[in-house]
């Protein structure tokens, strides 16, 4: 089973991410459940949602307390909320930021992490560049099938095509490709430099 | 057809196939998505013939749908929590006139405290109101409940709740297995009502009964109900013909074979449960012998049902969402009374209160601590009794000590209730 923990602000779309990635996965042939942390939602309050995927039926109805990965919309609850909670070492992380984990002040925390595994991607401006509009949720979605490799691109292009219509639709479907193409380019950096280390 | 969709869009469309004429609700968390979703498809005609009316209330809401199903309408509406309560006297007239009205109670917790999160205090409020309870384990379960209740309701001419949890199946997406029209019209015959209001034939519904037939009135009522216990495993059985699945029933059993400890528990829960014990079972794990029986139909209460599931085991844990102030489970005390002269260990365990996660770690120690005979008669699991002592010590510290619920915010550091 692979747990998704997904960490922005009431606005951002985040229970929609959620839902979207279990939509992917299903159309994968897998199972999937998203579900929202179940607040009292409001504009600008921290808000989770949850995914999990997996290849049998999932029974479990626990909140997430130990994900396999963390997608972050919004950098600034990095210090209000302890959004690593329960991720280990070799943990996927998705910043939304055009800063670096150092320049975020997360240097020392990811020093032993794998770092190709750690990626940011500029989302909201990629949001703002292709649906003019600041929701970073979905160009995010496009990030994490690069970074987390646990669904195909094509598959989040998909859910996006179930879920929104039109203008929509097509400025979302090139959001999230570049961002994916942006998280492969990092992955790749990363895997160079480490390589170089080794 | 298969489909990822949220749990309150699969019961909307659920409902929709049964064909309601009558659809009255007023919105309240987690309930609203459904009757929005099913107020999308009578507007955009996808339900129709249907009336959508926007009431002012649960009260209306039900005092509505009691008006339009003795006319004759199958009619439909959901509610939760505070709106439940709202409407309890129209819900307790509503079985009293033996209309089928079938409702949705998306499950959550009653204030005050006010608070919006899932437990099973909403609908266990109303365990004596004469409706018929069936409570959903997931998605698949709550949508084809939907289905075999308007059956059931309209078979016995009772109103059916069909109960699932709040937020945590409502506003889950998952997989589920869409019917066919054509699945649903062969299952669901046309609404042929027991009684009716027609201007043809005119009768009154409603007269009052005084002391000389209101107890043979209200023991018909009783012995109505009970009929579903019958009824109830015959309609599961066609469904899964038709279907080709099982859900419902009266109740389902999971690894009770060779089992020691029984765990009982009704709703979403069971599903965690069920982890936690395969997870026990495991030989690496101590191969423990435990099992676990859901609660799908709790009025009527499968007594007998209960009982020759239960009478093999060791111990019994009842892990319930709920809690009768002053005495302890409800859900453990219909238990208990299955159990009548057996002689084993019964414990109740208050969970999930509010929204609290019921975690699996917790479970696996709770379970445990069950084996050993090691658990207090009742249990709240999980509770914080640094948080409760703070808020005694204070009680005997000062005579004004405040209200609790602000109190508690205040210790643990909830910003809203802090005094800026």
């Amino acid at each position: 089973m692979f747990q998704v923990r997904i960490h922005g602000r009431g606005g951002q779309g985040v229970v929609t991410a959620a839902e979207m990635l279990s939509v992917a996965a299903f159309d994968e042939g897998r199972h999937a459940q998203a579900f929202p942390s179940f607040g009292s939602e409001r504009m600008g309050a921290p808000v989770v949602a949850f995914c999990r995927i997996d290849d049998k039926e999932i029974r479990l109805r626990e909140p997430i307390m130990e994900p396999d990965a963390i997608i972050i919309q919004d950098p600034t609850l990095l210090h209000q909320v302890d959004v690593f909670a329960g991720l280990r070492k070799d943990g996927y992380i998705l910043i939304n930021t055009s800063k670096t984990f150092d320049q975020l002040g997360l240097g020392d925390m990811i020093r032993d992490w794998r770092h190709e595994r750690l990626c940011t991607v500029p989302a909201m401006e990629l949001a703002l560049k292709h649906v003019g509009r600041p929701v970073p949720n979905v160009p995010l979605l496009g990030g994490f099938a690069a970074v987390a490799g646990v669904l195909q691109i094509e598959s989040v292009i998909k859910a996006i095509g179930e879920r929104f219509s039109g203008k929509v639709a097509a400025g979302n479907v090139a959001a999230a490709k570049e961002a994916y193409a942006i998280v492969k380019a990092e992955m790749e950096e990363a895997r160079r430099k480490e390589a170089q280390h080794a | 057809m298969l489909k990822q969709t949220e749990g309150s869009r699969a019961v909307a469309e659920a409902v929709a196939m049964c064909r309601p004429e009558v659809i009255c609700a007023y919105p309240i968390s987690p309930q609203t998505h459904i009757v929005e979703a099913l107020g999308e498809m009578v507007k955009d005609g996808t339900l129709s013939p249907c009336e959508f009316i926007n009431v002012e209330s649960e009260f209306a809401a039900m005092s509505v749908a009691i008006g339009s199903s003795a006319a004759g309408a199958r009619s439909y509406t959901a509610t939760a929590s505070q709106g439940l309560l709202f409407m309890a006297e129209a819900v307790y007239n509503a079985s009293g006139l033996g209309l089928p009205i079938v409702m949705t109670v998306a499950n959550r917790s009653i204030g005050a405290p006010i608070n919006i999160w899932n437990d099973h205090s909403d609908a266990l409020s109303q365990r004596d109101s004469g409706w018929l309870q069936l409570f959903a384990e997931t998605n698949q379960e709550a949508l084809d409940l939907h289905i075999q209740a308007f059956r059931l309701a309209e078979e016995l001419s009772l109103p059916v709740m069909v109960c699932m949890d709040g937020f945590i199946l409502t506003h889950a997406y998952e997989r589920v297995d869409m019917p066919t029209q054509a699945q649903v019209d062969a299952y669901l015959p046309k609404y042929e009502p027991r009684q009716v209001l027609d201007p043809a034939e005119p009768v009154s519904i409603g007269a009052m009964v005084g002391p000389e037939a209101f107890m043979e009135v209200r023991y018909l009522a009783h012995a109505k109900q009970m009929q579903a216990l019958e009824r109830i495993p015959a309609f599961a059985a066609e469904f899964r013909q038709i279907f080709g699945r099982d859900s419902g029933g009266l109740t389902h059993t999971y690894r009770t074979e060779d089992a020691e400890t029984i765990i009982v528990a009704m709703g979403s829960v069971l599903g965690t449960i069920k982890d936690v014990i395969d997870e026990m079972r495991q030989p690496e794990n101590g191969g423990h012998k435990i099992g676990v029986l859901g609660i799908t139909l709790f009025r009527p209460f499968p007594l007998a049902r209960v009982r020759e599931s239960l009478q093999g085991a060791k111990r019994v844990v009842v892990l319930e969402k709920s809690m009768a102030v002053g005495l302890g489970g409800i859900l453990s005390t219909n238990v208990r009374m299955a159990l009548s002269g057996l002689h084993m260990h019964g414990y109740t365990v208050i969970a999930g209160l509010g929204g609290r996660a019921i975690t699996k770690k917790s479970l696996h120690g709770l379970f445990r601590q069950a084996e050993q005979e090691a658990l207090e008669p009742l249990t709240f699991l999980d509770l914080d009794w640094n948080m409760v002592n703070k808020q005694l010590e204070r009680e005997k510290a000062h005579r004004r000590s405040g209200p609790v619920a602000e109190n508690l915010l205040r210790d643990v550091g909830v910003v809203a209730a802090r005094n800026y």
